[in-house]
């Protein structure tokens, strides 16, 4: 099994990451080593095995679903790089 | 002796009588920070006003003699990636440089509860992706028993700073190691508690399925303290386990007779560090000589942990950071003509090259036609290994296995080589597939003088035998004799 540098391209795109081309070169020849070595789990027999969504058995843990209000707001919205009367600012998205 | 040089068990003690002020124990660290610091780098940021406002704050009650918790004015570090409100939480990635909390983690509420004092945020690698605290993206951390060493990661900062005494205890969080492995290389005592023991709320989330926060201390009874302080139920992590709340310092005992320890052949063979090996074998020795008893087994699937862990910890990661998007919060890039090039160009420059390539991996590994051969298969594994413990914990109390294959390696030597890293983490990353608790324990230094330790893994909330175990060993041994020598380091 080979990667290619146009899988990975593809990849970086469904990750929304740019990647330059000696990033493109660097990951190509990473990604192939580590998968490799990550071939080994073909090795493990799995027939008749459950996945293992979480290790302790908890499940669909139920809750009201009521509104909480927080109460930092201000806090909140000084972390947003671009924001207006308690609105976050983004581009213009339609034209 | 200075104040640094106590225990947590030894300062509580020292404050019920009267004989030293929070005050004095928050001076003491500050001005030990600002000594060693430069040096080992461990903290990210330091608090000092507000620590030093909360200590005097804190004996001015014990003072007057208002009810307060033993532990309050009792100084601490936290990993920074645990939130505390109106304080800097980086991950020590550009990506959250700026980003001040608006909430307090779950842990850090039960810790103000306390009335504890934080010292400052830890160093770490970024978003807790790495064994050696060098992809920080802001600086590495030293190793304090030899400068020019990693301490280990990814709390490299919360292990460091016990061992060089610069906070005398810390939080770190552990994914694959990242408490038990850097505690390992820096002598320290770190316990990854089991899956659920402790709330996750408020930790920036790597891998959801495989975090846990947990104690980093100078010994067992101080670890045994912290987790009381931190463990139970919290309905705003739906995976914290609601049962019934312990008292860790009971099994606090001096005593091994007739307890069952496993010792997995696999982890005494190939691949680990000779010197490692033999101390492992050692602390056999000297378990079977305090009344337990000690038996080789085997663990022969642990082997493919570290595969199916890369596979199951990089796929949670590349969706938990699909939130750093440059719009709510974190860096957000300068260059964009429209909303998606606020997400590429963000997310491109705000991450480290070790983050993005654990994104790019989970990615390919979650993506149509690699889905069933990569992610569902690695979740399979998992459970292979989970029935392989459950098979040896019907036999023995508890596992022993070294923490990590070798010493402290140098700063450089496999930063440029992920899959070597990754394999730094072969002994611990097992634990965590199965959500077990594990602890760290030093037993011995190496030729080079750098600390050893054995693991001590233990079935699920069946951390009592652990402490058990350990704080055994600790009192019938006395590796704590050695201290940091803080040699090397020629910058």
């Amino acid at each position: 099994m080979t990667i290619s540098e146009e899988e990975i391209i593809h990849i970086a795109k469904l990750s929304s990451l740019n990647l330059s081309k000696e990033e493109i070169k660097k990951y190509t020849v990473d990604m192939q080593e580590i998968l490799e070595f990550a071939n080994m789990i073909n090795n493990v027999n799995t027939e008749g095995m459950d996945e293992t969504i979480a290790t302790n058995k908890k499940s669909n843990v139920m809750r009201k679903d009521e509104v909480v209000k927080f109460e930092n707001q201000e806090l909140l919205l000084q972390n947003a790089p671009s924001q207006d009367e308690g609105m976050f600012r983004i581009p213009k998205v339609l034209n | 002796m200075e104040l640094y040089e106590y225990t947590v068990h030894e300062l509580v003690e020292k404050l019920e009588k009267g004989e030293i002020t929070s005050k004095e124990i928050t001076e003491s660290y500050f001005n030990r920070i600002k000594q060693i610091d430069p040096k080992v780098k461990a903290y990210v940021s330091t608090l000092e006003e507000s620590a030093l406002e909360k200590a005097k704050k804190v004996d001015e009650d014990r003072k007057s003699g208002k009810a307060v918790s033993k532990f309050a004015g009792i100084p601490i570090g936290i990993k920074d990636n645990m939130c505390i409100t109106g304080t800097k939480t980086t991950c020590s990635s550009k990506m959250l440089e700026n980003f001040v909390a608006p909430y307090n983690a779950t842990v850090i509420e039960k810790l103000n509860k306390e009335d504890l004092v934080y010292l400052g945020k830890l160093n770490m690698d970024e978003f807790a992706m790495g064994s050696s605290t060098e992809y920080s993206a802001f600086f590495p951390t030293h190793n304090p028993w030899n400068l020019d060493r990693v301490p280990g990661g990814s709390s490299g900062g919360s292990a460091a700073a016990v061992s060089a005494e610069i906070a005398p205890w810390a939080l770190g969080s552990d994914t694959g190691g990242s408490i038990r492995q850097p505690a390992s290389l820096c002598g320290v005592i770190g316990l990854k508690p089991t899956y659920g023991l402790v709330s996750r709320y408020g930790l920036v989330a790597y891998a959801s399925s495989l975090d846990q926060i947990g104690p980093i201390t100078k010994d067992v009874t101080d670890s045994a303290m912290l987790l009381n302080l931190i463990a139970g139920h919290d309905e705003k992590d739906s995976t914290s386990m609601d049962i019934e709340k312990k008292d860790y310092t009971l099994s606090l005992v001096n005593n091994v007779k007739g307890m069952k320890i496993g010792l997995p052949k696999e982890y005494i063979g190939e691949g680990i560090n000779e010197e490692v090996k033999k101390s492992i074998l050692e602390v056999a020795k000297k378990y079977e000589e305090l009344g337990a008893t000690v038996e080789e087994c085997s663990l022969d699937t642990g082997k493919y942990a570290t595969a199916a862990y890369y596979i199951v910890a990089c796929a949670e990661a590349s969706s938990n950071l699909g939130r750093f998007d440059g719009i709510r919060y974190g860096y957000r890039s300068e260059k964009f003509e429209n909303l998606k090039d606020i997400y590429r160009n963000s997310r491109s420059e705000g991450f480290g090259q070790e983050v993005k390539r654990r994104i790019i991996l989970g990615t390919y590994v979650l993506s149509s036609g690699y889905y069933d051969a990569y992610y569902k298969k690695a979740q399979k594994v998992r459970t292979v290994i989970k029935k392989s413990y459950d098979e040896l914990f019907k036999k023995y109390d508890l596992l022993l296995t070294p923490t990590s294959p070798t010493t402290a390696f140098k700063i450089g030597e496999k930063s440029n080589n992920p899959l070597e890293m990754y394999l730094a983490d072969i002994c611990t990353v097992p634990v965590n597939i199965g959500g077990l608790p594990g602890m760290s324990i030093p037993c011995s230094l190496d030729s080079k003088g750098l600390p050893i330790s054995f693991q001590l893994i233990g079935n699920a909330f069946e951390e009592e035998k652990i402490f058990r175990a350990a704080y055994t060993y600790e009192q019938n041994t006395n590796f704590r004799q050695n201290k940091p020598t803080f040699k090397g380091g020629n910058e």
